[in-house]
């Protein structure tokens, strides 16, 4: 394979489970049908293989990769392999002396997850009260030395907050700061109602965050990802399928995005049972989406196509059923009716319920 | 600023690494990384607090001879402004 399909990133999924219940948590809404089907060696042979093929960041994620109780093997070989060792985590449950641990076993960076500015707030989108620990944990990771990542999804209810949550970030000395506008996707979708902004209260997030980002260059990293759906284009999702990043689930599935595998017709492979080279060079489903010749009108004539890659092929199947579509969220897909649908129910019909993220049977509140 | 006196050393959350695809060094740091050409390699090794800009500056003159200083200088203090601004490098006075 060429420069052109070349993953930088493996992102880890060491597992589904998780103590905490976020509303609008990316995994498969059916995560409980899925067991961590990778015992330690399995995973360092994939970051090895990873590697071989071009991966030089590594993302631990899931689920929550804290609950696994190797992680700090895994930790150790992955630096052994000079990854960049990104911990991605709500920071439960965590002791300051594991944190420790990864430190002198090498892990690089570590990403905490903050839902909102005050307890309340914040425990009432995890489903848990756990605001004050994460405020601890990001604490402990500063003072061990790492660099902090502070994640905040974004979403109705905090949108309006950007402003605190940057103040947070920077009384926490975070280094990066991501306020990422949910992608409705997994529990998100299942909640787009409650969860969806207005148009209005993003553009006013939007200039908070610029302002924030210019008064802290250097200082801090502020990224803001704009939802798709009050976008003129969709995002080139992953950088493109199959491009760039190469996600392994808990039950070692080798997929280009952490919820292709809700895609019907597509056969992902395990790396269980071929090596990662193999089903990311010449495995159907990775190659399903490649290139352009699987690309629809108006997309395969459309000078964005390379910049985008029609984009989001997860977010075109579940909501147009199928999966070659033009991403609905771009504005010139004929499927676009449906998220100005949406929008317009932002506006005028928003819910204030929740469906908490749970393992089969789904308990509203 | 990065002064011809100041100590730059790369930012804690930067690390470079070989890349062997490439044969080329990179800057990788959270979620991201820069391919960094020969002379910026060179430079970023050196980034470890204990060298001015001044020494960095004689290093690469003596191993690009006959390459012009100034036209040396002008490349450090512009690969060291950029890596500033996004954070990715300290200056000890
Ligand atoms: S989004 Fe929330 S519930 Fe989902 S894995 Fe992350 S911390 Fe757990
Ligand atoms: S038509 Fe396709 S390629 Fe063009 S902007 Fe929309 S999604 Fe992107």
């Amino acid at each position: 394979m060429n420069d052109e399909h070349r993953p930088y990133t493996l992102v880890a999924e060491l597992t589904y489970r998780c103590p905490l219940r976020c509303v609008y948590c990316s995994n498969p809404l059916d995560y409980g049908r899925h067991v961590d089907g990778l015992d330690t060696a399995e995973w360092l042979r994939v970051f090895r293989e990873a590697e071989e093929l071009g991966v030089v960041q590594l993302h631990l994620t899931g689920g929550e990769p804290l609950v696994r109780d190797d992680l700090e093997p895994l930790v150790e070989g992955a630096r052994a392999l000079d990854l960049y060792t990104n911990l991605i985590t709500s920071g439960i449950p965590l002791s300051r002396e594991r944190l420790a641990r990864f430190r002198s076993l090498g892990l690089d960076n570590v990403q905490v997850s903050i839902q909102d500015i005050t307890a309340s707030s914040s425990d009432r989108i995890a489903g848990s009260r756990v605001f004050d620990r994460k405020l601890e944990v990001a604490r402990w990771v500063k003072e061990l030395g790492f660099p902090l990542t502070i994640n905040t999804v974004l979403h109705r209810d905090n949108l309006d907050h950007v402003e605190e949550i940057v103040a947070l970030a920077e009384a926490l000395s975070a280094d990066r700061l991501e306020l990422a506008n949910t992608q409705y996707l997994g529990w998100a979708l299942a909640n787009r109602r409650a969860l969806l902004p207005t148009a209005a209260q993003l553009d006013r997030a939007r200039r908070a965050s610029s302002a924030a980002r210019a008064r802290l260059r250097g200082k801090m990293e502020i990224v803001f990802v704009m939802p798709d759906y009050y976008s003129e284009f969709p995002k080139a999702c992953m950088d493109g399928w199959g491009r760039r990043f190469v996600v392994v689930s808990p039950d070692g599935l080798a997929l280009p995005c952490h919820v292709a595998h809700t895609l019907p017709g597509l056969v992902f492979e395990n790396v269980k049972d071929r090596p990662l080279e193999a089903i990311w060079c010449d495995s159907p489903a990775f190659n399903a989406f490649r290139g352009e010749a699987w690309m629809p009108e108006p997309c395969r004539s459309c000078e964005r196509r390379a910049i985008d890659f029609g984009g989001c092929r997860c977010q075109a199947f579940h909501l147009t059923r199928n999966a070659a579509a033009t991403d609905p969220a771009c504005s010139l897909s004929p499927d676009h009716g449906l998220i100005e649908a949406a929008r317009e129910q932002a506006l005028r019909a928003p819910s204030d319920g929740f469906e908490y993220r749970a393992p089969r049977s789904a308990v509203r509140t | 600023m990065i002064a011809l006196d100041s100590r730059p050393r790369l930012a804690a959350k930067a690390r470079i690494r070989f890349d062997r695809k490439t044969a080329r060094y990179l800057l990788l740091y959270p979620e991201r990384g820069l391919v960094l050409n020969p002379t910026a390699a060179d430079v970023a090794k050196l980034c470890t607090g204990e060298h001015t800009v001044h020494a960095i500056v004689e290093r690469l003159v003596e191993k690009y001879a006959p390459q012009p200083r100034d036209g040396v200088e002008r490349d450090v203090m512009s690969f060291l402004a950029t890596l500033t601004e996004r954070g990715l490098m300290q200056a000890d006075p």
